[in-house]
Order: structure tokens, then C-alpha cells, then sequence
């Protein structure tokens, strides 16, 4: 008897940490499914034919896999094919988008990153109230100010214009670029810079050839921070552009006909207008993580 | 003042003078001139009247009207329901996730696919997936027999809320959840040793190592939440327009509807300034979470 319950014994402790793994994995697993099965749906719902999107019950896996909507959007539709109006533009807004992203995170890399310098590095008088209202800044929903921004747009006759939705959105972007790099330049150790310009070097030049190649991973963060911010924005582009600038994301929301919302045709410019932040989240993951914990926690 | 400071002053001005213009014009200027518009009656359907000055009337108009009680309403539930289930799971799955295991380099990299996709992709995918007649979802729990007939997701206003609150949770836990993990990797392995020589258990290691060590980061990530929370307007306009019957339409859909759509520009300025003042308000308490955090 006693012997029959220590052979049990031993079986359930040589079982408990195999069953502790399993069960760990298990929500591992459970954890990776919930976060990439929405976006996957939305994936094979793009490749599936309109007659196996409409199926009940849903065909998880079509039967016969097609690119056809990609080919339109990319390509253009083909002869007797019914697109929404917004979908012949859809390759334009792409270049839109990249376009307007793109410089957006030229132009905050480079006035952000001099306007942190000042503060991480010199005596500047009131520098914490500055801090305070970039930190304040950065919260400030667009909302808020659409009404006057609308007038300013019209007054310098920036709507619809590459230039306009570009300053737009440095000016929202830049308090958070300042204040990542403020955090991030203090980490660089001042001695180096003291050696630069010890060495001959002016304040200027030990910037930039001291300070910006060691500020190099802050500024992929940032950089990246930035590019996502500005390709995943809507409410400006949604407000503030027309049919010369109209970006990615505001056109994805249009595909409709006079039948009702084509869904496969947005979940193909989902899946599309997701790739670039995906791949370059993908690319500098780890960049990003530590770049914006840094930023975020920093005082 | 010296000549070198005089020109170490001179050349931190040139610094930040581009970024500051820029920003002047975006944002400083604008927020201002808001101010001076949510005190003039300003109807764009009826130019004849101009641009009187009334003075707080604006605000009186906001704060006695329905729709926007309405619409704190669902932002707060919106907000507390989102964040706190954000933080929770977040820090949950991090704790989870915190020790050595096959997979564990791509199961993070895949943690940024909901984070990089834009939200208004995000809300595409749910308004899909949550489609009465054709959506995933549906299909999904009436094959596994959780329901036995197809539900309308979005038909109902406690329900659509929810569903918001789901969309949402489902595309910011996982960065939180990094941020969460990156904070858990910086505790020195000693204190969990330590507390355990001195008899602590798992809840007793939680309590008294884990969340001392990773408070900074905590604040921080409920008052960006929160902030970010209160801005949303993309998810919603995307996944539900504010319906059905105003049920999801938060404050800055409620801003939005004022100034775009019935185009009071007056009024929507005024609401535009009170969640301001809200907004303001969560931002004051990070600021003192980030000056408390550097004390570590």
C-alpha cells in the first residue's frame, strides 16, 4: 500500500514540472494566437475569392487562393472589374504616404534633435518649464486645435499640399522627438565632447562629430518612432488632404460601391498599407523597445 | 554675463529655434487662438451672423448639453475598461514571458505586429471580423457551439462599446507588454534570492520586489495609456462612426461631430478646451509619476 502510493508519488513528480511546461506553453501559444489571428484573418480574407468571403461557415482556408485583388490595387483593375473610385488611386496614396513619412522623419531627426542638445546640455534659464510644456505638448490632442489649424491652413494655402500635411505633422511629432532625445543625449557622457573641443573642435562641430554618431541608436528609435507615427496617421490626413495628397490610411476607409463596403478589397489595402510599419517594427525592434522605454521613463 | 555664456545662450537659441517654429505654428498658436474662438458664437451654416463675442456662453452650451454628458460617460467607461484591462494582461503576460524559453525571440517580435498596424487598419479588421453576416467571430463561436445564432455585434450600444474596448486592448497590450518586460529584465536576480532566504513566497516576491522595481514604469505606462486613450478617434470612427445611437462616441468624436459636422465652430472649440482641461489633468499626474520614477 505504502509502496504503491510512493510509486504514484514519483510518477506525479516525475510528470509535474512536464505538465508545468506544457501549460506554460500552452498560454504561450494561446498569447501568439490572439495577437496574430485577427491580422491573419485579415490576410486570408484578402486572398479569398468574394464567393468564399460571403461563405457560412467561414472558409478559414480558401479553397482557391487568389491575388486578384492585390493585381487591382497595385496593377489597376482589370477590363469589367467593379472597383470603388478610391481604389484607382490607392498606388498614389501609397506614394503619398511614403512621401510625406518620409520627410516628416527627416525633418524631425534633425530640428529635434538640435533643439534637445541645448537642454541635456547647457544651463538654459527656465529649461524646466520648457520641458514641461514639450512634455505637455505631446499629449495634445490634434482635436483640440483643428479648428484654428484649419484657418492657418487656409491662410498659408497649405490643404492638400505635401508641405502642409509634412509641417502638421513634425509639429505634432517634435515635442516627443525633443524629449526622447533629451533623454537620450544625457546618457552620452559629456567628457567626450569636453575632449572634442579641449582638442579644438567648436561647440558645434563636437556635435556633430562626437555627439551624433554616439546618438546614432536614439536616433533610429526616434526615427522609426516617427515614421510609424506619421504613416499611421489619420485624422489630419483625414481632414486636411483631398484628392493631390490623400495618404494610405484615409483611403483604405473609402472602398466602397454603390453595392456596400467591399471588405476583401480593404482588408487587401490593410494588409498593404501595414507592411511598411511592420517591417521596419520588425527591423529595429530592438532599437525601438529600449529607444522609447528610455524616452518614456527619463525625467 | 560672460562672452561665453553670452554665446553659449546664442547658440542654444539657434538650436531650438526651427523646432520651435515649427511647433509654434502647429500647436501654440492654434491652441490660443482656440481659446479666442470658443468665446465667440461662430456658426459656418449661417455666415450672416459673423463672429459675435458670448462671452462663456459656449461653455454653458456644452456643459448643459445631453450629448456631451453622454459622451464623458462613454469615454470614461471606455478609458477605465481599456487601460486597466491594457495594464493588467499587460503586465500579466510579462511576468509570463520573463525567463528563458524555445521561442521566446520571436514570440516578442510578433508582440509589435499590433502595435506597427495603423489604427485605422485595426479598425477595418474588427469591423470585418465582427461582421453580423459574414465575420470571423461569428463563424467561429457558433462552431464551437458558444452560440447558436449569429450575434450583431455592433447593433447595441453597451455591446459596441465593448467591442471598441476589445479592438483597442487587442492592438496597445502588447506593447505595454513589452515595456512591462524590459522594466522586469533590469531587477537583479539577487533580490528574488534574498526574499527568498527570508521566506517569501510567489505572491509575497510579487508584492515586495516586482512592483517597488517596476512602479516607475507602471505609472508611466497607466498615465500614457490613459492619455492616449482619451484622444482615440480613429479606432471609432473606423469600427463604429460613434454609433449605434452615439453609444461609442467619446469625447473627441463628440468635438468632432461639433465642429466638422455641424459645423459650430464656436462650440466645438469650448468642448475642445474642456477635454483639454481633462487631458491636462492626467498629464499633470504623469508628470509627477516621471519626476517620482527618477528618484530609483
Amino acid at each position: 500500500m505504502a509502496a504503491a502510493r510512493a510509486r504514484q508519488n514519483g510518477l506525479w513528480q516525475r510528470v509535474k514540472p512536464g505538465l508545468k511546461t506544457a501549460v506554460f506553453y500552452g498560454f504561450v501559444l494561446l498569447f501568439v494566437f490572439a495577437m496574430v489571428a485577427p491580422f491573419l484573418w485579415m490576410f486570408i480574407s484578402s486572398i479569398s475569392p468574394q464567393y468564399e468571403l460571403v461563405a457560412k461557415p467561414p472558409h478559414w482556408f480558401p479553397e482557391e487562393p487568389t491575388l486578384h485583388r492585390y493585381r487591382a490595387l497595385l496593377l489597376g483593375p482589370e477590363p469589367g472589374q467593379m472597383m470603388p473610385m478610391a481604389a484607382d488611386r490607392f498606388l498614389n496614396a501609397l506614394g503619398n504616404s511614403l512621401i510625406v513619412s518620409i520627410s516628416t522623419t527627416i525633418i524631425c531627426l534633425i530640428t529635434g534633435t538640435l533643439a534637445a542638445y541645448p537642454f541635456a546640455r547647457m544651463r538654459i534659464p527656465g529649461d524646466h518649464y520648457f520641458l514641461l510644456g514639450i512634455l505637455a505638448a505631446q499629449m495634445l490632442p490634434v482635436i483640440v486645435i483643428i479648428i484654428p489649424l484649419s484657418l492657418v491652413m487656409q491662410r498659408l494655402e497649405l490643404i492638400d499640399t505635401y508641405r502642409g500635411l509634412i509641417l502638421l505633422y513634425a509639429g505634432f511629432l517634435l515635442p516627443t522627438v525633443i524629449w526622447i532625445m533629451y533623454g537620450y543625449l544625457q546618457t552620452i557622457p559629456r567628457e567626450l565632447e569636453d575632449a572634442a573641443m579641449i582638442d579644438g573642435c567648436t561647440r558645434f562641430e563636437a556635435i556633430l562629430r562626437v555627439i551624433l554618431p554616439l546618438a546614432g541608436p536614439g536616433l533610429v528609435a526616434v526615427g522609426a518612432f516617427t515614421f510609424l507615427s506619421a504613416w499611421n496617421e489619420f485624422f489630419m490626413a483625414l481632414i486636411f488632404t483631398a484628392s493631390e495628397t490623400k495618404t494610405i490610411t484615409v483611403t483604405v476607409t473609402e472602398f466602397s460601391t454603390q453595392f456596400g463596403i467591399d471588405f476583401g478589397l480593404m482588408a487587401t489595402g490593410g494588409v498593404i498599407g501595414s507592411i511598411p510599419p511592420l517591417l521596419l517594427a520588425l527591423l529595429l525592434q530592438r532599437y525601438l523597445v529600449q529607444g522609447l522605454t528610455a524616452g518614456a521613463l527619463k525625467g | 554675463m560672460t562672452g561665453a555664456r553670452r554665446k553659449e545662450l546664442q547658440l542654444a537659441v539657434a538650436l531650438f529655434l526651427p523646432a520651435f517654429l515649427i511647433m509654434a505654428v502647429v500647436t501654440i498658436y492654434p491652441l490660443l487662438r482656440s481659446f479666442s474662438i470658443s468665446l465667440r458664437q461662430w456658426d459656418l451654416m449661417r455666415p450672416e451672423l459673423g463672429q459675435p463675442f458670448v462671452g462663456l456662453d459656449n461653455y454653458r452650451f456644452i456643459l448643459t448639453d445631453p450629448l456631451f454628458w453622454d459622451s464623458v460617460r462613454v469615454t470614461a467607461v471606455f478609458v477605465v475598461l481599456a487601460v486597466s484591462l491594457e495594464i493588467c494582461l499587460g503586465l500579466a503576460i510579462a511576468l509570463m514571458l520573463n525567463r528563458p524559453f524555445h521561442g521566446r525571440t520571436a514570440v516578442r517580435l510578433m508582440a509589435l505586429l499590433p502595435w506597427a498596424v495603423p489604427s485605422v487598419v485595426n479598425g477595418i479588421m474588427w469591423k470585418w471580423i465582427l461582421n453580423p453576416s459574414y465575420g470571423a467571430l461569428n463563424g467561429l463561436l457558433l462552431q464551437l457551439g458558444l452560440i447558436d445564432q449569429y450575434v450583431i455585434w455592433l447593433g447595441e450600444p453597451r455591446m459596441a462599446l465593448l467591442m471598441v474596448v476589445w479592438a483597442d486592448v487587442w492592438k496597445e497590450t502588447s506593447f505595454i507588454m513589452l515595456l512591462f518586460l524590459a522594466a522586469l529584465q533590469t531587477i537583479p536576480h539577487d533580490l528574488y534570492e534574498a526574499a527568498t532566504v527570508d521566506g517569501a513566497g510567489t505572491v509575497g516576491k510579487f508584492r515586495h520586489v516586482t512592483i517597488p522595481l517596476i512602479r516607475p514604469t507602471l505609472f508611466v505606462a497607466v498615465a500614457l495609456r490613459t492619455i492616449w486613450a482619451l484622444k482615440s478617434f480613429d479606432l471609432i470612427y473606423t469600427l463604429t462612426a460613434g454609433g449605434p445611437s452615439n453609444g461609442t462616441a467619446v469625447l473627441g468624436y463628440y468635438t468632432y461631430l461639433k465642429s466638422f459636422v455641424a459645423l459650430q465652430m464656436g462650440r466645438g472649440a469650448a468642448a475642445a478646451y474642456i477635454m483639454t482641461f481633462v487631458v491636462l489633468v492626467v498629464v499633470y499626474f504623469y508628470q509627477r509619476a516621471i519626476y517620482r520614477g527618477v528618484e530609483y
